[in-house]
């Protein structure tokens, strides 16, 4: 049974549609992610699960019930705030007991499950601090607490980690896995960081102007992206796109080169988008599927970006760091035909 | 001289000889005192910029310490002397506050006061905080917010004189022009009542013209801040299971605690200083005396200047605190 179901989830603010009818299907302790442009609607959606938005058309069932038109605490949910939104007024104790309020739990066990939800997070001796004593880190840290202290079936997490510096995020980010692995309870995390969706997630959800693009494992949508959208979204480097022919099954490059590639769903001749991963170009002798001169480098330490200007425009290499090609050499490169990605150009689909 | 015309004669002098004055002494610091430039051009412009604050300061604290500091000084020393017949006046100690306090008008008006202490600065806050909640959350909103907000623009004597109407009572049998006695004569079958006469209660009548005033006030700031509070923090307590009641006092209120505060401390200020609604209305009659109207009636009735003053030391006693605590606030607020 999925814990949370969305059956095409619409939402219309006046006679705008912003989200055309989403459906998907989260099992119970799955950790799932939303990731997407801004404006994809990814955190509407959220909302709605929240209840914090109308539904207005489909439905959404949590546990097997449909909450449409229940109010946010009787969804047996759970939200974290991009902004933290902790009480200022109260300590952090209040601050995390105030979930708790209205539950029918004795006193002392509420003061147990608090001391408990404060071990878990590592946080017990600053449960007496007011928000304003706490860093970015212990404040996002208090806003979980506040969200795991009533145990919801579903948690929901809006963009939790935006507001962190650099290091901090990847912390966090580990942490919230760790959480997750040990509490076990089913996670819906909203993130424009495909990084964040990648490294966190069981199952991703792409979105893009309110439609869901992709919904795959972080395996599936970074090695069988179903469009061009998912296959530049999710990578860094972006993947490199190239304009291409298809001709008797045979797809033919901008500088004329012809590869044979197997597993076409389609060998109707015609125009093309290549496309192929920056990790995946090599330099290579022959079998060469393009070539063009080096004109900017950009060194990692473990590896080097070395942007190549070819006919079928500016591509990206990641290219070994200990010797990268000179800025200005001419270049060869090819890939192992297993990792290109053909795309419709008109429509942008997969087409293998 | 057509009188528009000397106004805008001192308008063009007055501003003339501001720009005269700020233009002129800078001039002369930088060109004459300390120029920057000769052997000691870096230490003439360090002094120069020492000296510059003050220039800019100086018609400022010239000013009030001329129409603000002296008075307050002049009248201290007012309130321990005493007029004698034929000029001239005599130190008299505390005799002046011996007399007041001996007084049962004096102490009816301290009565009175504290009793507007209490009653306006919390019905106007509460009635404001409440206005800018439910304002918010309607399409007329602004509309309504322009309405209660309009009488802060009216002269207390000004609303005095709408609210005298509205207490207005003609014989028995006429018609009753006044809104309070038509409702209660046409609606309720009452007798028309002289309702400023009525001993205790007439306090009340008096008090709600400051109210109908200061909500709009009390209003506008409390909307503010309103607005400035996180909408996520609303949101996470509604997520948390809050009702709007329980959201408004437990989550709102709490963040705006520190201007509501401030606003109730500024009204208390206006308060402690009533004189233009009492005086246009019962002038201190049946009970309705004030300080500030008790002042008055020393000061400018009775030519006792020494009783007058020492009953404006009292009332700036009284609101001394206060402001140092509103100041206080205020500036914690802005932080």
């Amino acid at each position: 049974m999925a814990q949370l179901a969305l059956r095409n989830l619409v939402k219309r603010y006046g006679s705008t549609e912003v989200l055309h009818g989403i459906n998907l299907e989260v099992a119970d302790g799955e950790f799932v992610v939303f990731v997407g442009p801004s404006g994809c609607g990814k955190s509407t959606t959220l909302r709605m699960i929240a209840g914090l938005e109308e539904v207005s058309d489909g439905v959404i069932e949590i546990g097997g019930r449909e909450v449409n038109h229940l109010e946010p605490k009787e969804r047996d949910i759970a939200m974290v705030f991009q902004n933290y939104a902790i009480y200022p007024h109260m300590s952090v104790r209040k601050n995390i007991a105030f979930g708790l309020r209205s539950s029918k739990m004795s006193k002392p066990d509420k003061a147990r499950r608090i001391e408990e939800v404060a071990g878990i997070l590592s946080m017990t001796e600053l449960l007496e601090r007011k928000p304003s004593q706490l860093s970015g880190g212990q404040r996002q840290r208090v806003a979980i607490g506040r969200a795991m202290v009533r145990d919801p079936s579903v948690f929901l997490f809006d963009e939790p980690l935006s507001n962190l510096d650099a290091q901090l995020r990847t912390q966090m980010r580990l942490e919230i896995k760790k959480l997750h692995q040990r509490v076990g309870n089913t996670i819906v995390f909203v993130t424009h960081d495909q990084v964040e969706a990648m490294t966190m997630a069981d199952r991703i959800v792409i979105m893009k102007d309110g439609r869901i693009q992709q919904v795959g494992t972080p395996d599936e949508v970074y090695h069988r992206p179903q469009n061009t959208f998912v296959a530049r979204f999710i990578g860094a480097p972006s993947m490199n796109m190239l304009d291409a022919e298809m001709s008797d099954g045979r797809v033919i490059m901008p500088q004329g080169q012809a590869i044979q590639l197997g597993g076409l769903t389609t060998a109707q001749p015609g125009r093309i988008t290549l496309g192929v991963r920056p990790d995946d170009l090599v330099p290579v002798e022959s079998d060469m599927l393009i070539q063009g001169k080096v004109t900017v480098r950009e060194p990692l330490g473990s590896e080097t970006l070395i942007y190549v200007d070819t006919p079928g425009g500016e591509i990206v290499v990641k290219a070994d760091g200990r010797k990268p090609p000179a800025v200005g050499e001419v270049v060869r490169l090819g890939a192992d035909p297993a990792n290109l990605h053909v795309f419709d150009r008109e429509t942008g689909m997969v087409l293998r | 001289m057509h009188p528009a015309l000397q106004g805008m004669l001192t308008i063009a002098i007055g501003v003339g000889a501001c720009i005269t004055y700020f233009w002129g002494s800078n001039q002369f610091l930088d060109k004459v005192l300390y120029p920057p430039k000769g052997p000691n051009a870096g230490r003439n412009i360090n002094r120069a910029n020492m000296i510059r604050p003050w220039l800019f300061l100086f018609p400022a604290i010239f000013a009030l310490s001329l129409y603000l500091a002296y008075p307050v000084v002049e009248t201290l020393r007012l309130s321990v002397t005493q007029r004698i017949p034929g000029g001239g006046s005599e130190f008299v100690g505390l005799d002046n506050y011996k007399q007041m306090f001996g007084e049962s008008k004096f102490w009816e008006a301290m009565r009175n006061n504290m009793l507007w202490l209490i009653v306006v600065p919390a019905v106007s806050t509460a009635m404001g905080l409440l206005v800018a909640q439910l304002t918010d959350r309607i399409r007329w909103g602004a509309i309504a917010k322009s309405l209660i907000f309009m009488p802060m623009a009216i002269s207390f004597v000004g609303a005095a004189v709408i609210w005298k109407l509205v207490y207005d009572a003609r014989p028995p049998g006429t018609e009753q022009i006044g809104v309070l006695n038509a409702i209660y004569v046409g609606l309720m079958g009452g007798e028309p009542q002289q309702w400023l006469t009525i001993p205790f209660w007439n306090n009340f009548f008096l008090m709600i013209v400051l109210i109908w005033i200061q909500t709009g006030f009390a209003m506008v700031i409390l909307s503010a801040a309103l607005r400035g509070i996180p909408e996520e923090t609303v949101e996470a307590a509604i997520i948390d299971g809050a009702n709007p009641f329980q959201v408004f006092f437990k989550i709102k209120v709490p963040q705006i605690m520190g201007t509501i505060v401030v606003v109730w401390t500024t009204i208390t200020i206006v308060v402690l200083k009533i004189f233009d609604i009492v005086f246009a209305m019962t002038n201190g009659q049946w009970e309705t005396q004030v300080l500030a109207n008790y002042m008055y009636d020393k000061l400018f009735r009775s030519n006792d200047w020494g009783v007058g003053s020492a009953s404006a030391m009292v009332i700036m006693l009284l609101v001394t605190p206060i402001l140092v605590w509103n100041v206080y606030n205020a500036r914690k607020e802005m932080r």
